[in-house]
């Protein structure tokens, strides 16, 4: 086992990792250190799953917005559910992160007089969303993976899994991780770690995500007796690609684009989000502008009374772009247009786009406190993969982006302050902990046959999730769901790798996945059946429990890993230091109210 | 609003046909010989390669290994050959092939194992030019207590804006036969970024970056074959960015030998 020694140690070259590099980087610099950082990701950085990622970010820009309207459509798109302290500091930064990476050359979309363009998204007042054409992830990931190579002190682990934090003592002392293209592992210790390994929307069947999405970190984290903040929330995109599940973005929304049903009927007006807005002048929480929560429950209602088509052997209902005309749809929409036409055969242009909504977006994740720090002493956590508080019970569209990199950069200082101040712990700690995930691996590849097949028990998962914890939920539904999840944990015990080379087992890493997988739904289940209210993307049909509920659930939910035995869950207060909990309103009922 | 019916193509998932394909195999735990292996899978119009090597991995063969991710033709993981051409497996349709469908890793890269290749060499060239923005003296630094960004208009950004778009999926090292000849080629994708990056209003860097565009492995390795443009899955056209690398390179030669 070879092993290797770094100050800080980033888990994740996604946006989030990757800023965190850069942040720690600077920041050992401006204090005149030299440390030495590595950053390990299961996929070239370039491939993270931030490159899919399409609309936009936002900050503050333009001079009628302001800190105070970002802060307030966060909060009550969250459904009040948000750390205040974390949105305020979110707020006040988002506006410079972005252009610091205009700075590094990111290709913004731009007005004629050379200034940054901003765009509509969904339950945000205000344009303020930056973007770059539809492919905002893709070019914010590229231009942070190139500037990571400015600076020597970054070593990349490129295709490097890691299987586990090493903890000694309530710190954080490495990581465990195995090289793909040989199968040996490597032990990386580290004084401190961040991890940054993206979220979990591969728990269900129809998402948006790619392949990777299998929500490592927050397992490994767990493992460790950190709680998994506020996993019942999943957000829905109201529109993914029927099939795929492929995302075609709110943007689309944004700049003018249409919903209607079967129909031809703009049916959003019938769900608080009215009165229709004129064609072509979309308005901010207005109609199509409403949150995704509520859009993707609007499609629920319709498919239920049976005004949805049908495509294939899905309901879906339609997004139509067709007035705003070719020229535009090309210039802003570019990316839209080849996907709806190679995995759907439909021209944005000359046909409204059938679309449904797909599973998009894990809410809660490893929890930290404002400062990015998780209950294990140097073990950050920032992006997706955590819960630091934003978001609450429903993110909004493009607060994520601009969130890996607000956040990403203070969890990288932290961790190289961290760094500067700590001491390597023995080596022999982090062999023992590496000989015992050696152990298991090589149970996993024992070469005796599967009493178990892992192709079932993910199908299985994803199954549950999606009938159990989708856009509206049921007692019933949830404990099915949950008690699926602990028995399918109990049967992966049984699994073993039908292969059993070294040299990229993909099958080994899919396994892998997969346990953290059953180990998170389980979270996610238990915080959903125990949350006897409705709020944000948390919706229950359960008499009595179809609305809000303050007086008992205004709080976080925390879920504790046990082994064997079954997760347990507690509840903790939330931050409502700067604004009481309120009606979340849209559309004229929304008017003249603060948020 | 009107409230006609709406009616778009419904693509078939019913109409499923079985489809024959062949993936070359190469186990290096086992053996170091290749071999081609056989598969015969159900497909409808909407099947991707990538669905079909999903399909084999879970249901038929778990031994299979190939990169992937995104599954939407933006991550660049899943460039296999597709009967000797380079493609990207998520956005290749088993609907356009009649007849045979042989499958290999990506040309001009070391095999790894099945379809997966050694990528090493290319991110080697992509960082060995510079790629990203060099402004060793800006007008105004950045400052994180008054940020203000560069101006760039629209059309200085239309300037440098399509080779922006290159995914790194490497099919244009695949298709390129001076790559095949000599791996020490920067090669298309790389001088297409560097090329970005000289073109960016932003940027000052070229200079620093030239040194390294005008070596012999540099734009000059270049015999213009054209075959990258045509195989690009994102239309970048690095052809057009190497050709005007050469130009760019030659004049760079020229005033340095005015200035002797
Ligand atoms: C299709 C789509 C479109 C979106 N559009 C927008 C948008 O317009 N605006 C917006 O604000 N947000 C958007 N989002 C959300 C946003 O893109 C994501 O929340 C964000 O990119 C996540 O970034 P991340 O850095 O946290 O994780 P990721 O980019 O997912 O990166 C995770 C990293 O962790 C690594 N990793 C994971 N597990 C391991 C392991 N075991 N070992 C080693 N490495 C590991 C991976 O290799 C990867 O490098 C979109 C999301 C999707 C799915
Ligand atoms: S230029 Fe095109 S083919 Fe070459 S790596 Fe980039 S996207 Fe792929
Ligand atoms: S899987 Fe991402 S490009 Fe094909």
């Amino acid at each position: 086992m070879q092993q290797r020694d770094f100050d800080i140690v980033i888990v994740g070259g996604g946006g989030a990792g990757l800023r965190a590099a850069i942040g720690a980087a600077e920041q050992a610099k401006a204090q005149g250190a030299s440390q030495h950082i590595a950053l390990l990701s299961k996929v070239y950085p370039m491939r993270s799953h931030t490159v899919a990622a399409e609309g936009g970010a936002a900050a503050v820009t333009s001079a009628e917005d302001s800190h105070q309207a970002h802060f307030d459509d966060t909060v009550s798109g969250g459904d009040w559910l948000v750390e205040q302290g974390v949105a305020d500091y979110f707020v006040h930064h988002a506006y410079q992160e972005l252009v610091q990476m205009e700075r590094w050359g990111c290709p913004w979309s731009r007005k004629d007089d050379g200034q940054v363009q901003v765009r509509r998204f969904g339950g945000m007042k205000t344009a303020r969303t930056w973007f770059a054409a539809d492919k905002t992830g893709f070019h914010m990931l590229h231009t942070l993976f190139q500037t990571s190579l400015k600076y020597p002190e970054i070593e990349r682990f490129d295709e490097y899994f890691v299987l586990d934090l090493a903890v000694h003592e309530g710190a954080v002392i490495g990581v465990i991780a195995l090289q793909i293209a040989t199968g040996e592992l490597t032990l990386l210790r580290a004084k401190a770690v961040v991890l940054a390994t993206g979220g979990a929307g591969r728990l269900f069947r129809f998402n948006t995500n790619a392949g990777i999405v299998t929500g490592d970190g927050m397992a490994m984290a767990y493992r460790h007796g950190v709680a998994l903040r506020d996993m019942e929330f999943v957000q829905y995109h109201p529109t993914g690609l029927p099939g795929s599940g492929i995302l075609i973005t709110e943007a689309c929304r944004g700049e003018g684009g249409i919903l209607l049903n079967k129909d031809g009927y703009r049916y959003l007006q019938d769900y608080g989000l009215g009165p229709e807005t004129p064609l072509g002048k979309p308005e901010n929480k207005y109609m199509e502008l409403g949150p995704r929560d509520k859009l993707s429950q609007a499609f629920w209602q319709e498919q239920q009374a049976g005004r949805t088509g049908k495509f294939g052997d899905s309901d879906v209902v339609y997004l139509d772009l067709r007035h705003l005309g070719e020229k535009y749809i090309l210039e802003r929409l570019p990316f839209i247009c080849e996907l709806a036409k190679s995995y759907i055969n439909v021209d944005p242009v000359k046909e409204p786009v059938p679309i449904r909504p797909a599973v998009h977006y894990t809410m809660g994740g490893i929890e930290t406190n404002p400062q990015c720090e998780t209950s294990i002493a140097g073990l950050y956590a920032a992006g997706e993969c955590a819960s630091v508080g934003l978001h609450g019970a429903n993110r909004l569209g493009s607060n994520s982006l601009t969130e890996l990199l607000v956040f990403g950069r203070l969890a990288g200082e932290q961790a190289s302050q961290r760094a500067a101040q700590t001491e390597w712990a023995d080596e022999r700690l982090l062999e023992a902990q590496g000989d015992r995930q050696q152990a298991k691996l090589l149970r996993l590849c024992d070469g005796t046959s599967s009493e178990e097949n892992w192709v079932e028990l993910k199908h299985a998962m994803v199954q549950a999730m999606e009938s159990g914890c989708g856009i509206y939920r049921t007692e019933e539904g949830m404990r099915h769901s949950l008690d699926t999840m602990r028995q399918l944990r109990a049967r992966f015990n049984k699994v073993r790798v039908n292969d059993t080379s070294k040299i990229f087992n993909t099958e080994l890493l899919e396994c892998l996945e997969l346990e953290c997988g059953l180990d998170i739904a389980e979270a996610s289940c238990l915080g959903a059946l125990e949350r006897r209210e409705s709020r944000g993307a948390h919706q229950r049909l359960d008499e009595g429990m179809q609305k809000r509920d303050d007086v008992n659930y205004l709080k976080h939910s925390q879920v504790f890993y046990q082994g064997d035995a079954h997760a347990e869950l507690r509840w903790q207060d939330v931050d409502v230091r700067f604004s009481a909990p309120a009606e979340r309103a849209y559309g004229d009922a929304g008017k003249g109210e603060k948020a | 609003m009107s409230t006609e019916q709406i009616s778009t193509n419904v693509i078939s998932t019913q109409s499923a046909s079985t489809k024959h394909i062949s993936v070359k195999r190469y186990l290096p735990d086992n053996s170091t010989e290749t071999y081609w292996q056989e598969y015969d899978l159900p497909v409808d119009d909407s099947t991707s390669l990538l669905d079909a090597l999903n399909h084999i991995k879970e249901q038929l063969d778990s031994t299979l290994s190939y990169r992937w991710s995104c599954r939407m033709a933006i991550c660049g993981s899943c460039g296999v050959m597709v009967n000797g051409i380079p493609k990207l497996g998520c956005k290749t349709f088993l609907r356009d092939y009649e007849g045979d469908i042989r499958i290999e890793p990506l040309a001009h890269f070391p095999v790894q194992r099945d379809l997966v290749v050694d990528m090493e060499i290319f991110l080697e060239h992509l960082a060995a030019v510079k790629p990203y923005l060099i402004d060793d003296n800006p007008v105004k630094p950045y400052d994180p207590n008054a940020p203000e960004t560069y101006q760039q208009t629209p059309e200085q950004l239309e300037r440098y804006k399509q080779f922006a778009n290159c995914i790194n999926c490497g099919l244009c090292y695949s298709a390129c036969p001076q790559f095949g000849l000599n791996p020490e080629f920067l090669g298309p994708a790389a001088l297409t970024l560097a090329h970005r990056y000289n073109l960016d209003s932003r940027d000052n860097g070229k200079k620093q970056r030239m040194a390294e565009l005008n070596r012999h492995d540099g734009v000059w390795s270049c015999t213009f074959v054209g075959f990258c443009s045509k195989v690009c899955p994102k239309h970048v056209d690095p052809a057009a960015a190497v050709n005007q690398g050469k130009v760019e390179a030659a004049k760079h030669t020229l005033i340095a030998l005015f200035k002797g």
